[in-house]
């Protein structure tokens, strides 16, 4: 497995994913922002959607199919995105703010 | 090492035409890390939406490298298009300053306290992540299926409208459900 041919090893693209996986768990925790907590769940299911990519190119029989299920998790992920701004403002219209340490009113 | 699957196997030379395919495949990868830190690392959150792009458009380059060009379009159209853009609008209206030192709710004890633990307990995290799935992606012993068929447009098209027609229509609803559900949800509590 030299560094040239890498694009055609499957371990390559399992452990590109793991590290968007882990980008996205870190930004989880270190936002504090609802928006930055987004983004970071947006780096996850793009690790998410490279698996299934990465594992249709080499193991599957068919593939169509992971092609397909790739493209339901960006629909999904598009609606999730479109939820997921509208919930925030309105939000802030109700807290000017979208710091996650200022939405505590249920642990009162 | 010989569970490691590589298709073809053979290494090519530098400076031939497979070589540079390398090469172009190595600075994609560079892209989509780069755009990856920004997107979890940059105070602003604007700049933090243009990382997410950066990264996304490296991805859709991994997605041209799997055989898959015309997810890689989707990627680049639906993502570095659509979502990122709506998420900019969300930083527009919303605007969220994350970088506020001097708001005096911020200095309380408890939430220093977390802020000061958050780093390196996050980064800890998800470098174990990282470790456990890299070695476990790694070691696994991959079984490998006899190829059916081809995996072109045609055939998605096709599975897409017979074989997962089904999610195809629920999938539609659910766009439509997450348009109407957008637009009351924005609409309440405007004055």
């Amino acid at each position: 497995m030299q560094l040239l041919n890498l694009y055609n090893c499957l371990p390559t693209y399992v452990v590109i994913s793991a590290l968007l996986f882990s980008f996205g768990v870190y930004g989880l925790i270190v936002r504090r922002t609802v928006i930055g907590m987004l983004i970071s769940a947006e780096l996850i299911l793009a690790a998410a959607s490279t698996n299934f990519l990465a594992f249709n190119r080499f193991l599957a029989p068919d593939p169509a199919i992971g092609q397909v299920f790739a493209l339901f998790i960006m629909a999904i992920a598009a609606a999730e995105a479109a939820i997921a701004i509208s919930i925030m403002i309105a939000v802030y219209r109700n807290y000017k703010s979208i710091d996650a340490d200022d939405l505590v009113d249920l642990q009162r | 090492m010989q569970t490691i699957i590589c298709q073809p196997a053979a290494s090519p030379a530098l400076f031939s035409a497979e070589g540079v395919v390398g090469i172009i495949f190595l600075v994609t990868i560079a892209l989509m890390v780069t755009g990856a830190l920004i997107a979890v690392h940059a105070q602003r959150l604007v700049r933090a939406v243009a990382g997410l792009a950066v990264c996304f458009t490296g991805l859709a380059g991994i997605y041209y490298y799997l055989l898959s060009p015309f997810v890689a379009m989707m990627q680049l159209l639906i993502y570095v298009g659509a979502v990122s853009i709506v998420i900019v609008l969300g930083v527009m209206l919303a605007f969220p300053e994350e970088a506020a030192p001097a708001d005096e709710r911020r200095t309380t004890d408890v939430i220093k306290h977390r802020s000061a633990l958050a780093g390196p307990v996050a980064a800890s995290i998800a470098g174990l992540m990282f470790a456990a799935l890299s070695v476990l992606g790694l070691k696994t012993e991959w079984q490998v299926f006899p190829r059916e068929g081809e995996g072109d447009m045609h055939a998605i098209g096709i599975t897409l409208l017979t074989t997962h027609g089904m999610v195809f229509e629920l999938i539609s609803i659910v766009l439509v459900m997450a348009i109407i559900g957008a637009l009351v949800l924005a609409q309440r509590g405007r004055n």
